[in-house]
This record gives structure tokens, C-alpha cells and sequence, in this order.
């Protein structure tokens, strides 16, 4: 059983280091919040993106075919990939067809969905990833646990153990300053010695054929103005149609991500340099699937900002790891059970429905709506486990009927009241595992009301 | 679903180039004015970054004459060592601090604004664009070419979000904002 709550509970039992994380995480979301607050027209923008973006998607074949021909114009490689095999396969004979060996990424969300790397490293090919956070899990052979903080679960000590082990910094070590800076010697000298650069698309434009690629780190671009080869993997939903739609998503991106007002370096790609070679992988890998579905279709919608990780209760006490998807938080418990409806069926539930992850959303997708959407379709499909099924029925057969809802109550404050703990607090009682059932009232609110009318 | 309008222009600033200055700062930049070239000839010079600097890369022979050939540089590796790169921005967007480099002026050297320890960026004559909406209004992508909006300098928050400045590119970056 892959559960949420099985996976989340390990870190749940370091109570301080999950107050931590809370903190951490919260931390980021009231950066947005100031940012946020400084641009008036805000509510503004957010409704235009989410309208380019349901046209895009309800126009995206075409979209696609006019990138595809303004790439291939200014003299990019255009590959198209199915699945994540076809993906993996396209960069993997790119790379041998020129013999090359040391290879430097960037973020890319998509080459971790796909698990490029460990493909790659299989044939033999040294793949490293220079954002300092994916650069830290890496290392320590885990997967981002944030799409925007890649190792934001990790405390400095550790990550000074780690860099100690593999940077042979100073055992002990664990400034903030000192281990980025060993990092960056590190990955200077791989910088140098790579032989093609990989990254990431945060958008590709229809009308021109280019790609924008964004970093605070300055990695993408050190990553692919020194080797010869750059290859750039982008998602079939990465697709504006204009470059002035740059305007509005750029001012929403980094304001929601982290709260600045937009990203250190933010790279405009128009085919390749003078003398190297570009190649665009486009990859669709289920998005096809949620496209075509009505209720979900908003979505891919989805610029990677991370806020509704931010905002969310429950990631914020459970970590990304416990997600097992890699995109985790609301939107990844959205996406995930798309890709495969029984492994992830837990994520829907992973969730308080507070509501607080659709409003910080800057494209407006409706992500509280999509997880009690995917509970409704999960429970349908019987995907979901029986007690909750069950207990569902039992709701609603109750909720119908006032007089077995008065009837029940009425039992329950006197067995509230009187039951042993072990027959309140069983062990398919979820619920009652960490909280206490309220002091039992003598009587019932509706009694209450009733007395007081009178 | 219709392709709705965008905006041609967002939020005003009463004072663009100070809200430039003001935006850049927050982001660990910094901005400097100038009456003309001959006054940011004399700023950069008293730079301590230039000052320490033993390799300076210039596309600006008015500010700073530099020690680095550009124009015989083929392979961008061989701009590894360089400790201070000025070159020119096309305008600032007094948002969030950001400006424009054009890779045009770059060509093979792509790598410089990225790879030099400390950047020095001038817009002349100064152009500050309010918001983002205005600055996607006057660029055109019609052929091939890079491009890139630069807002201070390199940073990464992936360390207990602490946030260190030079992650992998420039320590400094210091805009002047001439006339």
C-alpha cells in the first residue's frame, strides 16, 4: 500500500524538524505575499493567464505545429517524444551520435518525471544537475523534495556532511555561504568540461519559435553558452502563443514563486549559436490524457511556481517526499493520479480542501475543486480503501435522513460519554490517532437553540 | 476560448529610474547614475571589483579600454578567467530591476555576462520602462538570437533559505543608468 500518510509518517515523528519545515516553507509563501501586494493590478494578470492558457490548451495542436515550424526555421532540432522511454531514448542517441560523455542539466522537472538521469548514467554518461538544490539531491541520491526548493528538507548541517564527503569541505562545516561557495568551484569546473548543456523550458512561443528559460543561479545559462550542444525539454503544455504573453506570466512566475520580482536571469532562446546545435525535445507523456479530459483539463495549465506547495497545510507538515510524485503538493495530487490513477489514489485525500492553494494560484486552476473532483472519481473507480468508502456511505445515508442524524447524536454524546478509550479510539479510527474527541455537551446544539427561542 | 487582449501597460511609477534602483537593491544589485560615459569611465575605474580585478572584459572602449581581446576569442572557455565583464543593457524595467542585454552585441561571447565574477551593465542613453508589458512591446524576436533580462546578480536560497549572492555567475552586478 502506497499511502500518503504511511510515506508521511517518519517525518512526521520528528516533531521539530516538521515545525521546522512548516516554518521554512511558510516562510517562502509570505515573501509571495509582499510581492503580491505590491503589483495592484495582480487579480488582473492572474485572469488574463488563465485565459491564455485555456485558449492555448484548447488550441494546442496547432500551437504545437507553429512552434515546431518557427524552431525548425531558426535552425533548431525539433524531437517529438511520446512517453518518457522516447524522451530518454532521443537524448541518449543525440548524445551518442556525437560521442559525447559529460553532460550538465539544469532544473528540469520533466527529465526527473522521465528518470533521465539514471537512464543516462546507465549508458555510461556522467550527468550532472548545477542548480545547487538538485546538485544536493543528487548527491545524497534522493529526488527534489519542492519543485522550486529542491532541497529544502535538508538542514545545512547535512548538507555540510554531504558536501564534506563529496567536496571535501571542512568536516564540521555548515555556512550557508561557504558550502555554496565550494559548490560553485565544484561546478565551475564541470561547467567547463561539459560537452552539451540540458535544460528546461518555462515557455515556448508559438509565434516566434523561441523558449524562455529562468534561474536565479545563472546555471542554465552557463550550462549552454559554453558547449556546443544544447538540448531543451519541454512538456506539450509549456506552449504561449505570443512573446508579449511574456509580460503577464513573467510577472506572475517569480512574484509566486519566491516573492521576487522576477528571476535573476530569465533567458530568451531564439535557435542556436553561431556554430552549435539546439534540439528541442517535446514531450507529452500523459498530458494528452489530461487534456482530453474536461474536468482536469485546467490542469496544465501549470507554470511550476510551487506557491500551493507553499500554502498548503499538509505539505508543509509532510514534506514532498511523501508524495512520491515528482511534483508533489496540491497540483502534483492532481496531475499525479492522472498519470496513474491507483498508485496515487491517496493525494486527492493528502489534502484539508481549505481552499488556500486555488487562491494563491497565479493561473487560476481550480485545485481544491480538481482534488475533491479526483475523491469523487477515485471512490467511483473503488481505488480508494473500504473504511473511507464505507465511512462515506454512512455519511450520507445519515446526513439525508435528520431524524437518524438526531438519533445518532443523541447516541453519541451518551457514548461519548461513557465508551472505554479502546472502543472510541480503534484502529481504523484514522481520525482519532492524533486528536481527541471534545468533552461530550449534555445536549445537542439543535436542543440548544430551541430552549433559547422559547 | 478567445485569445484575450493583453495589457499594453501596468502599475506607474512616479519616478521610474528611482523605482529601478529601489527594485534592483531589493534583488542585491546595485544602481549608479551618470551624467555621460566620461563620469561612468571614472565610476567603474574606482569599482573595488575593477580595481582587484586582473582580467576586464569590455564592449565599451568609452568606460573601460579592458585586457581581455575580445574580438579574438572563438571558444567562450577562454573567458573563464575573466573577473569583470561591462557591457551594455538596451533598456531597465523599473519593476523588478531588471535589464535587458541583447545577445547580439555578444555573439560568440554568450558566456561572458554569465560567466565573468562580477558584471557591470550600462544603459545609455537611460530608458526605463515601467513594467514588463512595455518592455515585450518594444522587443522584436524576429530572426535567430539570444536575449537575456538580467536582475541582479547570481543567487541561490537552496541552503536553508539562506539566500547567498554568486551561486555560479556574477558576485556584483552594477547597473549605471547614464543621462
Amino acid at each position: 500500500m502506497n499511502r500518503h500518510a504511511a510515506r508521511a509518517a517518519p517525518f512526521i515523528a520528528d516533531e521539530a524538524r516538521m515545525h521546522w519545515h512548516d516554518k521554512a516553507v511558510w516562510h517562502v509563501r509570505s515573501n509571495r505575499d509582499r510581492a503580491v501586494a505590491s503589483v495592484p493590478e495582480w487579480e488582473a494578470l492572474r485572469e488574463i493567464a488563465a485565459q491564455v492558457k485555456a485558449h492555448t490548451m484548447s488550441h494546442l495542436a496547432d500551437y504545437l505545429e507553429t512552434f515546431e515550424r518557427n524552431a525548425l526555421r531558426l535552425g533548431a532540432h525539433v524531437h517529438w517524444a511520446a512517453d518518457a522511454a522516447e524522451h530518454n531514448a532521443i537524448i541518449l542517441s543525440i548524445l551518442e551520435q556525437r560521442g559525447v560523455k559529460r553532460l550538465v542539466k539544469s532544473k528540469s522537472m520533466l527529465t526527473e518525471e522521465c528518470q533521465l538521469n539514471h537512464f543516462l548514467e546507465g549508458h555510461g554518461i556522467e550527468v550532472v544537475d548545477t542548480d545547487l538544490g538538485e546538485r544536493i539531491v543528487q548527491l545524497a541520491e534522493e529526488t527534489p523534495s519542492h519543485i522550486v526548493l529542491p532541497a529544502i528538507h535538508k538542514k545545512k548541517e547535512e548538507i555540510g556532511t554531504l558536501f564534506h564527503h563529496f567536496l571535501k569541505t571542512a568536516a564540521g562545516a555548515s555556512d550557508p555561504k561557504y558550502l555554496t561557495e565550494a559548490a560553485r568551484g565544484h561546478l565551475r569546473e564541470k561547467f567547463l568540461a561539459a560537452e552539451v548543456g540540458l535544460t528546461g523550458v518555462n515557455f515556448a512561443i508559438a509565434e516566434t519559435g523561441g523558449f524562455v528559460v529562468c534561474t536565479n543561479e545563472g546555471n542554465a545559462d552557463l550550462g549552454t553558452s559554453l558547449p556546443r550542444v544544447h538540448i531543451a525539454c519541454m512538456g506539450v503544455e509549456k506552449i504561449i502563443p505570443r512573446a508579449a504573453d511574456l509580460g503577464v506570466f513573467l510577472r506572475l512566475l517569480a512574484r509566486s514563486a519566491t516573492g521576487q520580482p522576477i528571476t535573476s536571469f530569465t533567458s530568451h532562446f531564439h535557435g542556436p549559436r553561431t556554430g552549435t546545435e539546439l534540439h528541442l525535445v517535446i514531450v507529452d507523456n500523459g498530458r494528452s490524457g489530461i487534456l482530453a479530459s474536461e474536468a482536469h483539463r485546467r490542469s496544465l495549465s501549470c507554470i511550476r511556481c510551487g506557491a500551493c506547495m507553499n500554502t498548503c497545510p499538509v505539505f508543509r507538515r509532510t514534506g514532498g517526499h511523501s508524495y512520491d510524485a515528482t511534483v508533489p503538493g496540491p497540483i502534483g495530487s492532481v496531475l499525479a493520479p492522472a498519470r496513474d490513477a491507483a498508485r496515487y489514489a491517496s493525494l486527492p485525500f493528502a489534502s484539508s480542501l481549505c481552499g488556500s492553494c486555488t487562491d494563491v494560484c497565479p493561473v487560476k486552476i481550480d485545485l481544491h475543486h480538481q482534488l475533491f473532483l479526483w475523491r469523487q472519481e477515485l471512490s467511483s473507480q473503488h481505488l480508494t480503501p473500504l473504511v473511507k468508502r464505507l465511512a462515506s456511505r454512512v455519511g450520507s445515508l445519515v446526513l439525508q435522513r435528520p431524524w437518524l442524524y438526531s438519533a445518532l447524536g443523541w447516541l453519541t454524546r451518551w457514548f461519548g460519554r461513557w465508551l472505554p478509550r479502546a472502543l472510541l479510539y480503534p484502529k481504523f479510527n484514522a481520525w482519532g490517532r492524533h486528536r481527541e474527541l471534545p468533552p461530550m455537551p449534555p445536549e445537542s446544539f439543535r436542543a440548544q437553540f430551541r430552549r433559547r427561542r422559547a | 476560448m478567445a485569445l484575450p487582449e493583453l495589457p499594453t501597460r501596468g502599475q506607474r511609477f512616479e519616478d521610474p529610474p528611482a523605482q529601478f534602483a529601489q527594485s534592483l537593491a531589493s534583488v542585491g544589485g546595485r544602481c549608479e547614475r551618470s551624467p555621460n560615459l566620461a563620469a561612468v569611465r571614472t565610476a567603474v575605474a574606482a569599482l573595488p571589483t575593477v580595481l582587484e580585478a586582473s582580467k576586464v572584459a569590455s564592449l565599451i572602449p568609452e568606460v573601460h579600454a579592458g585586457n581581455v581581446p575580445l574580438e579574438q576569442i572563438e571558444d567562450p572557455h577562454a573567458l573563464a578567467d575573466v573577473d569583470v565583464a561591462i557591457l551594455r543593457g538596451d533598456f531597465a524595467v523599473a519593476e523588478n530591476g531588471a535589464v535587458w542585454v541583447p545577445g547580439a552585441a555578444l555573439g560568440r561571447r554568450q558566456a561572458l555576462p554569465f560567466i565573468t565574477q562580477h558584471l557591470v551593465l550600462v544603459v545609455e542613453p537611460m530608458d526605463v520602462v515601467h513594467t514588463l508589458h512595455e518592455a515585450y512591446a518594444r522587443l522584436r524576436f524576429g530572426g535567430p538570437g539570444f536575449g537575456v533580462f538580467i536582475s541582479g546578480p547570481s543567487k541561490t536560497a537552496d541552503i536553508e533559505q539562506a539566500l547567498v549572492i554568486g551561486a555560479h555567475g556574477a558576485r556584483s552586478t552594477v547597473v549605471f543608468l547614464v543621462g
